[in-house]
């Protein structure tokens, strides 16, 4: 692989955020948001990242685009060390990576009109050169997601779940960056308007040459379709990495089988044949994970030495990488 | 298996500042002894509030039911005060409600002891030692690690998938003859979720109890229900056997909604289908099919007539749509 290929290059990145107790606000304990997690992201593929609540995919996600600078480890953004730049240095990279919120009715600000929210990344990095290049390209980012350019005057409220997710699809285009973060993009919308978003989703990306997308989601059969290749994560860490097709032919890590297992799929026919698992308890607190393998105290297939060695996430052949040494 | 419960033409109607919401408009449906059906729809199609117009929960005003009966034991139970003691005998009684929220639905300031002892005190006149020692044993039964010492702690100290269970512990717990599970899982993870339905599966069977899935998930009626009803805009637009109704879906409604889900399971690549357009406002509607503006079926006959009422296609296959969906 060429170096160019690469678009984003995570190494070993973790996040801690501290456990602040007491009147002195003293340090007591660190909540390991992501830890020492790598993976690496084609230019124009679609990586996804999925897990449960809580197991680090929106931290890893804000790490890529420093909206947090992480304690640790390397983001490699086309090529450039990112993780530690100060604030002033960041500030123009933003225009080549933008983010699409989960929720569309709390992330438009609903006194700015459609237009504005749209073109405002236009203006903050000095993209537009009159008044009229700004309408014109403002008009054809409402187009490119579907919406009519007419409607570039109204307010977040005039327009339905599924036209602001569009909204918010735009604004994150108006850059033209190479790289978008999609946080749970669908999780709030309707079931028929959630195809809308996905299908435009990858229009967008056939379309525009080099987009490339981070989609972070719970639903597996979602992150399925649009991604290229899956990271499941559980409690910080990455437990299995490999192409989505491999992901339910061949699952490795016993975490993801479960998590597969878990997801009915909308075919009775099917489901008659299919293995459940259904795994006891519950995810632990991030704040105390288990010592070894996180997912040892749920896991069918532990054996003592789970508990004391943390798996490292090994490649098993043609690019499928999983954290168990069980497998 | 004989019918436990069979609602009627069902019509509840709220009246809003800007117009008439017909929120349920006329829906039918049955449940037999021990079976589990699944109700689907999305948001805003009525499968909640024909949930608790059965229950009489119902806030009126601005709701009223309008129209329609539920026969239940062989009493209509819409011709009880909604306040009377037969209703209170069944709510939570005979019929028990899981809702979607379990941290709104349990009383915070309450210990979960408290809330499950008070069902048992009112409902099977329990003395409270009795009371506790039975609520200890539903903890028990639905999972509950410790419940012993965990049942003087409030909803706050359990997890969502933990309240969940206390929620299902509660409906449980006067040996009800029906549960209706409204959204129960949509608040939890997906490993949760399954757990979740598992355990309602078999408590199901354990208490000899009928179960009600109402839910906007495919995947989980595909799963558990025997037979589905899909709602739309407060009609049911297809009832069936779950597998004639994911094998030979009729309503365009039904079929857009099989399509337009990714499936775990599906080769890369298929692309999905939306269903275009937006579900309806349901302020004022026409009469004519609610689905017709979004529908790639549709034919003049649609302009012009009402929505039409189901029919039988075959066995026990109904849908609501003039055109003949396999023909195009």
């Amino acid at each position: 692989m060429t170096p160019d290929d690469t678009l984003v290059d995570v190494k070993n990145l973790k996040m801690y955020f501290p456990v602040l107790r007491g009147l002195l606000r003293r340090k007591v304990a660190d909540v390991k948001a992501v830890d020492s997690i790598s993976f690496r992201i084609k230019r124009g593929e679609t990586l996804g990242l999925v897990g449960e609540s809580g197991c680090g995919k929106t931290t890893t996600g804000r790490c890529i685009l420093r909206l947090y600078r992480p304690t640790e480890g390397q983001i490699l953004f086309e090529g450039h060390d990112i993780s530690q730049l100060p604030e002033s240095k960041i500030r123009p990279l933003r225009r080549r990576m933008s983010l699409i919120f989960q929720d569309p009715f709390g992330s438009l600000d609903p006194r700015q009109s459609a237009g504005d929210i749209v073109g405002e990344p236009l203006k903050v990095h000095h993209l537009v050169n009159s008044k009229r290049e700004y309408r014109e390209r403002v008009e054809e980012l409402f187009r490119m997601v579907g919406l009519d350019p007419a409607m570039v005057d109204r307010v977040p409220h005039e327009f339905s779940g599924g036209q602001r997710q569009r909204i918010g699809v735009a604004r994150a285009l108006a850059c033209a960056p190479s790289l978008i973060v999609c946080d749970e993009p669908i999780s709030a919308l309707d079931v028929s308007i959630q195809a809308q978003i996905i299908n435009l989703l990858q229009e967008l990306r056939e379309g525009l040459k080099g987009l490339t997308y981070l989609f972070i989601a719970h639903d597996l059969s979602v992150v399925r379709h649009i991604s290229d290749s899956v990271a499941v994560m559980y409690l910080g860490r990455i437990v299995e990495l490999t192409d989505s097709i491999t992901l339910y032919e061949n699952p490795l890590h016993p975490y993801t089988r479960v998590l597969l297992s878990a997801v009915p799929i909308a075919d009775p026919f099917v489901e008659e044949k299919r293995e459940r698992i259904i795994l006891k308890g519950e995810v632990p607190s991030p704040l105390y994970p288990p010592t070894g393998c996180h997912f040892h105290p749920r896991c069918p297939l532990a054996i003592p030495e789970c508990s004391q060695v943390v798996p490292p996430l090994r490649e098993v052949g043609g690019g499928h990488k999983v954290a168990c040494i069980r497998v | 298996m004989s019918v436990l419960l069979s609602v009627n033409n069902l019509k509840t109607w709220f009246k809003t500042d800007r117009g008439l919401v017909r929120a349920v408009d006329g829906v039918s449906y049955y449940i037999s002894e021990r079976e589990i059906i699944g109700l689907v729809g999305e948001s805003g199609c009525g499968k909640s509030v024909s949930q608790l117009s059965v229950l009489q929960l119902i806030p009126t005003p601005p709701g009223e039911i309008v129209s329609g009966e539920v026969i239940f034991d062989g009493h209509d139970l819409l011709k009880f005060p909604a306040n009377g003691p037969e209703m209170r005998s069944v709510r939570g009684g005979k019929i028990a409600m899981i809702f979607q929220e379990p941290m709104t639905s349990l009383n915070p300031v309450l210990t979960i002891g408290r809330q499950l002892t008070e069902m048992l005190e009112l409902h099977l006149n329990m003395d409270s030692e009795a009371a506790r020692e039975r609520a200890i044993e539903l903890l028990n039964l639905v999972g509950i690690p410790e419940a012993a010492s965990r049942i003087d702690d409030y909803p706050h100290q359990f997890s969502g998938g933990m309240r969940q269970r206390v929620m299902i512990a509660m409906a449980l717990s006067c040996n009800p003859k029906i549960l209706i599970a409204d959204e129960p899982t949509t608040a939890v993870d997906v490993t949760t979720q399954a757990q979740l339905l598992e355990l309602m599966k078999d408590m199901v069977v354990r208490f000899n109890t009928s179960l009600i899935i109402v839910t906007h998930n495919l995947g989980v009626v595909a799963r558990y229900a025997q037979r589905i009803y899909v709602m739309y805009a407060g009609r049911i637009v297809e009832s069936g056997i779950t597998k004639d109704i994911f094998g030979n879906p009729r309503h365009p409604y039904t079929i857009g909604l099989l399509a337009c889900v990714p499936r775990l399971d599906e080769p890369r690549g298929r692309k999905l289908v939306p269903i275009v357009g937006l579900p309806p406002n349901l302020i004022n509607m026409p009469p004519t099919c609610a689905f017709l503006p979004r529908c790639p079926y549709r034919i003049e006959r649609c302009q012009q007539e009402p929505w039409p009422e189901l029919r039988l296609i075959d066995g026990q296959h109904y849908t609501s749509c003039h055109v003949d969906t396999r023909e195009k």
